[in-house]
């Protein structure tokens, strides 16, 4: 990106703080996401059955579960889950999105009818329930559910760039591209595509917390991350059976889910505010 | 065809441009007529100006010829290739000796590529140079135009109106093109940097000796570099001539308009009030001439039937029912 663009794009991100503060704190996920074998009191794994249903002390942070293992260190080991999954299924539903609006968006006609339509069908299908169907055929592992999550979740982006490309390829430089004799395929990746990117990835943001989200909700219902791998849908879903008894079982995964997301949110919300004035000004 | 059209580099012949206005509702099919049955030629080493206000299809026109838009119907030879008939890959290859100058230098430059991959993107697509090579060829195309060597490893941001249509068009003579189209290539500059601009277009078509379509609004640097001067009305040549004879005898009343329009540095020279009636939507007349509604001798056949234009004498052409 252009240095002067960048900079002023940046005063206006600046200016919400809540972005900044979603930005804080996703930043500090991805730490301890990142160091959590050194951070982690404990292994996650290990289980003594002496010590469950703790509920928090100094000794055990955020208290121990129903066989003993401590919650503290399996919810950081959790949070590496929910982030790659998060990221993976993102990237893969960046990939067949940007994919299929680049082809659609670009040489229109027939192929974008199909595209798009092709696009609608899958809008039709309630997402959440095409997922838990894929997941029970392919059986639950950590992989089904990245790619799942990931080839049924592109078509925001895939109509997002199609429109990008739809406006993009009329303008002036992409004539003088075509006027040249340049070809196709590096008219959409040279000329287009670099100049589309800025405002997708902005809206992967927000799609990373979506998938955090359905992560949570497949683990909870039993076809996500299967344990004993921890993460924080299926801490959660092994809590609720003590919810009366034992509440930092369900509380505190829950809140490390719901600040998760509304972090992405609030920060995927201020890189779109502050990329609207931007592109409004484009000069 | 016969001998002396060999001379022509480019020949437009009944070009039509028209858009649909697509409305999901309604069966409206009339459509916008842009470029209207166009046809006109250019010698080699000739420069055509194009002249017409804003909205007449000068731009639109400019661009079908390279096909840069579809155009609706019609023929484009150029060097007497038919390049309408072209597929994509036969176009791309005789992309090289056509090209384009755009009107605004912000908006014809990719801003996330360097001025020396933009102006050598033609080399390098066209394996005319790489590597060290194209380096050196955009460094001296970069020179022919007026710009550092160095400039290369900038961004267009950095540059000034005037700079960034140097850079336009150093990509556009790159390839060493016939023929180049330069759509309002001064419009958008500041007055001062005009004249530089235009001076630099002709240098480069003394040097290299370039065949020009230069389109403009402005009757006065059409005439400054034109050897021919075409009016264009609404999508239709109203008057085509030499650019002296043009502007010592003008036929059609749209051109005299025209010509009473540019302003004079002598206010005695002032000419009698000109008759330009107000603008009117187009797309409201059934038939007849297109220009009847501000013609100041618009009489009853010119509400029944549309002039065709007609050669006046010395390759003036008119398209008018009262020329005198």
């Amino acid at each position: 990106m252009e240095q002067g663009q960048l900079k002023s794009f940046w005063r206006y991100f600046k200016r919400n703080r809540l972005a900044v503060g979603g930005m804080a704190i996703i930043l500090v996920v991805f730490f301890i996401a990142g160091t959590a074998s050194l951070i982690a009191p404990y292994d996650p794994g290990k289980t003594d059955v002496s010590k469950k249903l703790k509920s928090p002390s100094p000794e055990h942070f955020l208290g121990t579960d129903q066989l003993g293992r401590d919650v503290f260190s399996r919810m950081l080991y959790g949070s590496r889950i929910s982030l790659s999954v998060g990221f993976v299924a993102v990237a893969i539903s960046l990939v067949i999105g940007v994919f299929v609006g680049a082809v659609a968006g670009y040489y229109g006609r027939w192929a974008e009818t199909i595209l798009m339509r092709f696009v609608d069908i899958m809008l039709c299908f309630p997402s959440f329930f095409l997922i838990l169907t894929v997941v029970a055929l392919l059986g639950p592992s950590m992989m089904n559910v990245m790619v799942v999550i990931g080839i049924t979740s592109w078509m925001g982006t895939s109509r997002f760039v199609r429109a990008e490309f739809l406006s993009l390829r009329e303008r002036d430089f992409v004539h003088a591209a075509r006027a040249l004799g340049v070809k196709d395929r590096r008219i959409i990746f040279r000329h287009i595509l670099p100049n589309a990117l800025a405002p997708v990835f902005v809206a992967a943001t927000l799609d990373v917390a979506t998938a955090v989200l359905v992560e949570a909700g497949l683990s909870f219902l039993g076809f996500g991350v299967q344990p004993p791998a921890p993460s924080w849908g299926n801490i959660l879903t092994e809590g609720r059976t003590y919810i009366f008894d034992a509440w930092w079982l369900t509380v505190f995964p829950g809140l490390a889910i719901l600040i998760t997301v509304l972090s992405f949110n609030l920060l995927g919300e201020g890189l779109r505010d502050a990329l609207d004035p931007r592109l409004r000004g484009r000069r | 065809m016969n001998m002396s059209e060999n001379d022509f580099l480019l020949q437009v012949q009944h070009l039509r441009k028209y858009f649909y206005r697509e409305r999901l509702f309604s069966s409206d099919r009339k459509p916008i007529r842009a470029v209207d049955d166009i046809t006109f030629s250019i010698r080699r080493g000739e420069t055509l100006g194009l002249v017409g206000e804003s909205g007449c299809g000068k731009t639109t026109a400019g661009k079908s010829i390279l096909r840069l838009i579809e155009p609706t119907s019609g023929q484009i030879f150029f060097k007497g290739k038919n390049i309408v008939d072209l597929n994509r890959e036969e176009l791309r290859r005789l992309r090289p000796y056509m090209q384009f100058i755009f009107q605004d230098p912000y908006e014809s430059l990719n801003p996330r590529m360097r001025v020396g991959e933009i102006v050598g993107e033609g080399l390098e697509v066209h394996r005319v140079a790489q590597g060290r090579e194209k380096v050196e060829k955009v460094s001296e195309i970069l020179m022919k135009v007026g710009l550092h060597p160095r400039d290369a490893m900038r961004y267009p941001h950095e540059f000034s109106g005037g700079q960034r249509q140097r850079i336009g068009i150093a990509r556009a003579i790159s390839l060493n093109p016939e023929l180049i189209i330069a759509d309002e290539p001064v419009s958008a500059l500041d007055v001062s940097i005009q004249a530089q601009i235009l001076n630099l277009l002709m240098d480069l078509r003394d040097q290299l000796g370039f065949t020009y379509l230069f389109i403009s609004h402005d009757l006065r640097i059409v005439k400054h570099i034109s050897d021919r001067i075409a009016v264009m009305y609404l999508g239709k040549i109203v008057e085509m001539a030499d650019g002296e004879d043009l502007f010592r005898r003008p036929l059609h009343p749209y051109t005299q308009i025209l010509l009473q329009a540019i302003p004079r540095l002598k206010p005695s020279g002032r000419t009698q009030e000109g008759p330009a009636r107000e603008e009117l939507p187009f797309h409201s007349l059934e038939k007849g001439c297109l220009f009847q509604l501000r013609c100041p001798h618009s009489r009853e056949r010119c509400r029944m039937e549309e002039p065709i234009l007609l050669d006046q004498g010395e390759d003036h052409l008119v398209a008018c029912h009262f020329v005198s």
